[in-house]
């Protein structure tokens, strides 16, 4: 499911917000598509388009693995003059015990390949966690078009 | 969408036609384990050229496909993976490992004709 809730300062070329539910597999392959798209209409090209689109497939199958359902939220970002896209992907699920050793190569509780989140903050240029347990996971990242 | 598998030689060609779900993925390994052997085929060529991602657990399942299709005695190449995406890969710290890459299927055949001339695949 896709939904526009809101419109941004000088974007007159379609939706620039963009949530996408995940709750199946298809869901991450939804999920980074509208985010490649979205990506280029922001601006981006070339190797940042996958980049951005690898770092989204992540975040959605974070979600899938440990909080079963939850949702990515696709926007543009500003800062300093500067362009980009924000990537917020947040869920209800069991949360996170020790964010710093999640933060660590290697790490995994799930099938994962413990990759997942520090690969995507080595994928993108800003990256903010936030978890409770019992209460979920937010994961925002940005990215500013070079 | 499920992929198609050509039959060339004692060769077996998936070429990736799409972006694949993970459901997708899972058969693609399915097939090619069994028609490894109802082909008595004795290597593999997966072609990954249209994929623009490649996140972990893609990569997972080609690296459970190589393994799995050189403990039924063939040996296995993914041909194709774009440069962005390797960059990406490489970001994120995904590897191979052990499993043969090529640029492209012709340099894939080559590798597996090689690996053939020198005999059975070898762990």
């Amino acid at each position: 499911m896709s939904s526009a809730d809101e419109a941004a300062p000088g974007d007159a070329v379609g939706r620039s917000v963009i949530t996408v539910a995940i709750r199946s597999a298809a869901d991450i392959v939804a999920a980074r598509q509208e985010g490649r798209a979205l990506a280029s209409r922001f601006g981006f090209d070339g190797s940042d388009l996958t980049v951005i689109a690898t770092a989204i497939s992540e975040l959605a199958r974070n979600i899938l693995e440990y909080a079963k359902t939850g949702e990515i939220r696709l926007s543009p970002a500003q800062k300093g003059g500067r362009n980009g896209i924000m990537i917020v992907a947040r869920d209800e699920g069991p949360g996170i015990h020790d964010v710093p050793r999640a933060m660590q190569d290697g790490y995994t509780t799930g099938r994962g390949l413990g990759l997942g989140l520090p690969g995507v903050r080595r994928l993108m240029d800003d990256f903010e966690i936030v978890s409770q347990i019992g209460k979920g996971t937010t994961v925002s990242v940005k990215k500013w078009v070079p | 969408m499920r992929v198609p598998i050509l039959k060339q030689r004692d060769y077996l060609i998936a070429s990736i036609q799409s972006a694949l779900s993970d459901e997708d993925l899972l058969q693609l390994r399915d097939d090619l384990v069994q028609q490894v052997g109802r082909y008595r085929s004795r290597g593999a060529i997966v072609d990954v050229t249209v994929l623009d991602v490649m996140d972990s657990f893609a990569v997972r399942t080609l690296r459970a496909i190589a393994h799995m299709i050189r403990l039924r005695g063939a040996e296995t190449v993914i041909v194709g993976i774009q440069p962005e995406v390797a960059f990406a890969m490489v970001q994120l710290g995904l590897t191979l490992e052990d499993v043969a890459t090529a640029l492209d299927l012709e340099e894939g055949l080559a590798y597996l004709d090689q690996v053939k001339k020198a005999g059975a695949p070898h762990v």
